[in-house]
C-alpha cells in the first residue's frame, strides 16, 4: 500500500509529444480510473508508471521513493492487461507463483499463497489448468490473481475488462472494485469506457490530448466539468452544447436560439456580450408547453426512457430525454431550466463558474 | 473457417491433383520403388548377371565395421551442424528481434548464405580454412597452432560441420524470428514487472514458447545434416581424410557411382529412407500432441 505521485510527466515518440505534462497525487488506498478516448495518451500514462515506458520529462514517485529510473522488477506493482498477458505455457499456479518464485519465496509459501488468492477469486478448481482451457473471464481472474500473490504496492489496470463480453464486464467490474476495496491496495484503472469509469473510481482522471483536463471525483466530473471536453465525454447521452452570449452583466445568457435565461446562481465574469457555451444535459431538458420549439427528427424509445432527437427554432441540434413513452406528434416545446445550465468561455472551452 | 468447394464432376477434381501426383509419381516413388528392388539384387562386377539375394546387401552391410564407422560419423557430424545452426540462428534472431537501428538490412543480410549453392559455399570456406591459401588455416599454422583439415580428420569433421552449419542458419534465423515475433509482448512485459531479469525472462517464458519452433528444426537441421549436405561434403573433403568425414549418403554414392556397386547403394538408400520417414513420423506425432499454445 502506498503513494503515488507524478509531477510533470512528459512522452514524446520522436518529434511528436503525447504528454504534455502530467501531475497526479494518488493517495493511499485510492483507487483512480484514467479515463479519455483512444490515443489521448491514457496508456501511455500507465505505462510509465510501471517503467515499461520512460517518461522524456517529470518524475514518478511510488510511496515516496523516486522510481522514475527503476526497471519495472524493483517498483514492486503489478499489472492486469488487456489480453491478460498469462504464461501459456504455464498452469494457473505456476502463472500466478511466477513472481514469488522470482523472489525466492520457499515453495510452501507460495503454495499458499496462490490458494488464498485463488480462494479469494473463486479459481481454485483451475489451479492445473492451461490459460488456453479457460474463458474469457477466467483468464480475467487468473490475471487479477497474478497481481494480487504478489502483495504490490500498486495495482495497474490497462483496460482489463475490455475483451469481455457485455454480462461479463459489468460482473467483473463490481468484483474488481469490492476487491480492491477489500484489499485497500492503490490502483491505477485506464479504460476508454465512461461507464467503468464512473462506477469504479474513487476519482476520475478525464485525459485529453495529453493532458490531464479534469481530477476529481465521478460526481464532481457529471455535476461540474471543467471544459466542455469533459462534459461532452461523461455522460450518457451526451451533454448538448449551445451558443449563447452574456448579458445583463453577466447575470444571464442570450441564446442563439431566442430565450434570455438569467443564470439560479449568480454572474458570470467576463464581458457584456462575450461569446459562452451553454451546456445541458438531455435527461435535464424539461418539456414546457411555453417553451421553446423543438423540431423532432429522430425519436429512441428506450423503454423507461425516450431519446429525443430535434432542432431548436436557430437551427441548433438538441438532445431531449424523456421519462415515458415520446411525444405522439412531430412537436415537442421544451424549456432549459436555469439550475442546470453549465456555462464554458466560447474561446477555450472553460468552465465558468459565479 | 474452412470452406469445402464441390465439383459437380468426376474427371475435374482427378485433372486438377494429376500434376502433382505425376511429379510425385515419376520423381520419388519411381526411384524409391527401383531402390527397393535394388537393395535385394546383387550385380557381378561387368553388370551381367544380376541375381536376387534377399536380404544378404542387408546383412553385409550391418556386418561392415566400416559401415557403423560411417554411421557414426554421420551421428557426430549431424549433431554438430544441427546444435551449431541452431544455436546460432537463435542468438542472431534474438538481437534481431530488439529495436534496433537498420534492423531491415541486418535480417536482410542473415538471409542470404541460404541462396549460396552448397559447392560456393564449399569454395568459401575453403578460402578460409586452407592451411596454405585459407586465411585462417594461414593465421592458425602461424600461430603455431597446426592445422590442415586434408590430414587430421577431427579438423575435417570440424570444418564440414562450420560449412554445413553456416549454410542452415539463415534458414533456422528466418523460423526463430517469425517465432520471436509472434509472442506477444504484453507476456514479456507482464514477465518484466513480475520482477524477471532479460536472461531469467528468456529461459523461462521466450524459450519455452519458441520450443515448437525449435522442434520443428531440429527434425528440419537433422534432415538437413543427413542428406542434404553431400555437396558441401563432396567440394570440401570428398569423405576424406581416411573416412573421416565421410557420411551414410556420401557413402552410398560412393558405393553406387564409384564403386558401381549398386545392390549396396540401394540397400543404403533404404536405410536412410527408413531414418528420414522415421524422423517425420516423430514430427507429426509430436506437433499433433501438444505445442499449439
Amino acid at each position: 500500500m502506498a503513494t503515488l505521485d507524478l509531477a510533470g510527466i512528459r512522452k514524446s515518440f520522436g518529434p511528436v509529444e503525447v504528454l504534455h505534462g502530467v501531475d497526479l497525487a494518488v493517495r493511499d488506498g485510492e483507487m483512480i480510473v484514467i479515463v479519455g478516448a483512444s490515443g489521448c495518451g491514457k496508456s501511455t500514462l500507465l505505462r510509465i508508471v510501471a517503467g515499461l515506458e520512460s517518461p522524456s520529462g517529470g518524475r514518478v514517485a511510488i510511496a515516496g521513493r523516486d522510481v522514475t529510473a527503476l526497471e519495472p522488477a524493483e517498483r514492486d506493482i503489478a499489472m492486469v492487461f488487456q489480453n491478460y498477458a498469462l504464461y501459456p505455457h504455464m498452469t494457473v499456479a505456476q502463472n500466478m507463483g511466477y513472481g514469488l518464485k522470482i523472489r525466492g519465496l520457499p515453495r510452501a509459501e507460495i503454495e499458499r499463497r496462490v490458494r488464498e488468492a485463488a480462494a479469494l477469486l473463486g479459481i481454485e478448481a483451475l489451479l492445473d489448468r492451461r490459460p488456453r482451457q479457460l474463458s474469457g473471464g477466467q483468464r480475467q481472474r487468473v490475471a487479477m490473481g497474478r497481481a494480487i500473490v504478489r502483495e504490490p504496492k500498486l495495482f495497474l489496470f490497462d483496460e482489463p475488462l475490455s475483451n469481455l463480453d457485455a454480462k461479463l464486464r459489468v460482473q467483473m467490474r463490481a468484483e474488481i472494485r469490492r476487491l480492491q476495496k477489500r484489499l485497500g491496495v492503490t490502483s491505477l484503472f485506464v479504460t476508454h469506457d465512461q461507464v467503468e469509469a464512473m462506477t469504479l473510481g474513487d476519482r476520475l482522471v478525464v485525459m485529453h490530448q495529453g493532458h490531464a483536463a479534469q481530477v476529481a471525483t465521478p460526481m464532481e466530473v457529471f455535476e461540474r466539468p471543467a471544459d466542455t471536453y469533459v462534459a461532452g465525454f461523461i455522460g450518457s447521452p451526451a451533454m448538448n452544447f449551445l451558443s449563447g452570449r452574456l448579458a445583463e452583466g453577466g447575470r444571464a445568457v442570450a441564446l442563439g436560439a431566442g430565450p434570455l435565461i438569467r443564470f439560479a446562481d449568480g454572474p458570470r465574469p467576463g464581458q457584456e456580450g462575450e461569446p459562452v457555451t451553454i451546456g445541458i444535459r438531455p435527461e435535464h431538458v424539461r418539456p414546457d408547453p411555453a417553451g421553446l420549439a423543438l423540431a423532432i427528427d429522430l425519436v429512441e424509445p428506450l423503454g423507461s426512457e425516450t431519446v429525443v432527437h430535434g432542432r431548436l427554432p436557430g437551427g441548433e441540434a438538441l438532445v431531449v430525454k424523456l421519462a415515458g413513452a415520446a411525444p405522439r406528434d412531430g412537436a415537442l416545446a421544451v424549456a432549459l431550466p436555469p439550475e442546470a445550465l453549465h456555462v464554458f468561455r466560447a474561446e477555450d472551452g472553460k468552465r465558468l463558474d459565479p | 473457417m474452412e470452406r469445402k468447394t464441390v465439383f459437380k464432376g468426376r474427371l475435374l477434381p482427378y485433372l486438377l491433383v494429376a500434376p502433382q501426383l505425376l511429379i510425385t509419381i515419376v520423381f520419388f516413388f519411381w526411384p524409391a520403388g527401383q531402390a527397393v528392388w535394388f537393395a535385394f539384387l546383387r550385380q557381378d562386377a561387368f553388370g551381367i548377371r544380376t541375381s536376387f539375394v534377399g536380404l544378404e546387401n542387408f546383412q553385409d552391410l550391418f556386418a561392415d565395421p566400416l559401415y557403423l564407422e560411417t554411421l557414426r560419423n554421420t551421428l557426430v557430424f549431424a549433431a554438430g551442424v544441427s546444435c551449431i545452426a541452431l544455436g546460432t540462428a537463435l542468438l542472431l534472431a534474438v538481437m534481431a528481434d530488439r529495436q534496433i537501428r537498420g534492423a531491415g538490412l541486418y535480417r536482410t543480410l542473415l538471409v542470404w548464405p541460404y541462396a549460396i549453392a552448397p559447392a560456393i559455399a564449399a569454395v568459401l570456406w575453403i578460402f578460409l580454412f586452407h592451411p596454405q591459401i585459407g586465411m585462417l588455416g594461414r593465421a592458425l599454422n602461424g600461430a603455431g597452432i597446426p592445422f590442415d583439415y586434408k590430414l587430421n580428420g577431427n579438423q575435417a569433421m570440424l570444418v564440414v560441420i562450420l560449412a554445413a552449419a553456416w549454410k542452415q542458419v539463415s534458414y533456422n534465423f528466418i523460423f526463430f524470428l517469425a517465432g520471436l515475433q509472434s509472442i506477444p509482448k504484453s507476456v514479456l512485459e507482464a514477465a518484466a514487472i513480475d520482477g524477471a531479469r532479460p536472461a531469467y525472462r528468456f529461459w523461462t517464458v521466450t524459450f519455452p514458447l519458441l520450443s515448437p519452433t525449435t522442434f520443428f528444426l531440429l527434425v528440419v537441421n537433422l534432415v538437413y545434416a543427413f542428406f542434404e549436405t553431400f555437396g558441401v561434403i563432396d567440394a570440401l573433403t570428398k569423405g576424406g581424410p581416411g573416412r573421416a568425414t565421410e557420411t551414410l549418403i556420401y557413402r552410398a554414392y560412393i558405393d553406387g557411382r564409384v564403386n558401381l556397386d549398386l545392390g549396396m547403394s540401394s540397400a543404403q538408400s533404404v536405410v536412410l529412407m527408413l531414418v528420414v520417414i522415421l524422423l517425420t513420423a516423430v514430427q507429426f506425432r509430436f506437433i499433433e500432441r501438444r505445442v499449439h499454445y
